[in-house]
């Protein structure tokens, strides 16, 4: 049952943080008609908000001694200097990363992917956010061919 | 070509400990979990398969005979058991979520009839789990 000496294998580790923010999907390229066709009830003036899942997915080497894929108490400080710090109970259209782009949750799936690319502890694989118990958003997308495990890609 | 997932739960016990680090290094690096009497999760196992549906059966495997599989080689041998005490793989193994998704992928791997193990999943809690493919071949 134990692996060679050396082999490591690859595994995936998911972790997921709870923030509630506001926001207002709303894009100045648009007439308040156009505004209203395009988000409908998201396009409220005075804002709404969620409570957003956001699953962090890191991938890599099993390390052989820890058995794990990072640190997760190092994985949860980044998270938390970086993710809730920052996002949790703010308005989204508030912060310079939503100042000149639509807080969609596409929108805030892809910043958040582009903050944990820096975290140092594992290679990030995606990030994916519930928006609503019935919305989800995941990025990179995950196609036939390049999804884990796939023969194909 | 299909994906059929299955789930499964067991409660068990672990700590993380390495035999040669010294007990200031296993606090450093494990923190609580490095309290060695233990502590325990309830499980969710989830094991993906991969094949064709059966033009008569309709089926990827028969559900009957997956739930089996998994509860003789899986469930039986770590539901209320302390991991690392009473598991042979984590004699010389750390039970983290990653290692024991593998060593589900170790036993089960080869052993469900007609289609392939695709992706072995364990929750440890809702919000942490670890997912395991195999290696490429």
């Amino acid at each position: 049952m134990t692996p060679p000496p050396n082999s490591q294998p690859r595994a995936y580790l998911s972790r997921r943080y709870r923030l509630s923010a506001s926001h207002r999907l709303h894009s100045d390229a648009f007439t308040a008609d156009q505004n209203r066709a395009a988000y409908g009830k998201c396009n409220n003036p005075h804002g709404h908000g969620h409570n957003y899942i956001v699953e962090i997915t890191v991938a890599g080497p099993v390390d052989p001694i820890t058995g794990m894929v990072c640190d997760l108490g190092q994985l949860d400080a980044f998270a938390q200097t970086n993710l809730l710090d920052r996002f949790d109970l703010m308005n989204l259209n508030t912060l310079d990363a939503f100042r000149t782009l639509v807080p969609t949750t596409e929108n805030f799936t892809i910043e958040v992917h582009r903050i944990f690319q820096r975290f140092p502890g594992a290679k990030l694989d995606r990030v994916r956010i519930e928006e609503t118990g019935n919305n989800s958003f995941e990025y990179p997308a995950q196609t036939d061919s390049n999804q884990p495990g796939s023969t194909k890609g | 070509m299909v994906l059929l997932t299955r789930k499964a739960e067991f409660s068990s016990a672990h700590f993380y400990w390495n035999d040669a680090w010294s007990p200031e290094e296993n606090q450093r690096v494990f923190g609580k979990c490095a309290n060695r009497n233990g502590h325990g999760h309830n499980y969710t196992l989830e094991v993906t398969v991969a094949g064709e549906v059966d033009p008569v059966s309709g089926f990827v495997v028969d559900l009957k005979d997956l739930k089996a599989i998994l509860e003789r080689e899986v469930i039986s041998v770590y539901d209320h058991r302390h991991l690392n005490l009473e598991v042979p793989e984590f004699a010389t193994r750390v039970p983290t979520t990653e290692n024991i998704a593998i060593s589900i992928w170790q036993r089960l791997d080869g052993k469900i009839p007609h289609a392939k193990l695709h992706r072995v999943r364990v929750y440890e809690m809702p919000d942490l789990f670890a997912d395991y493919y195999g290696e490429p071949s």
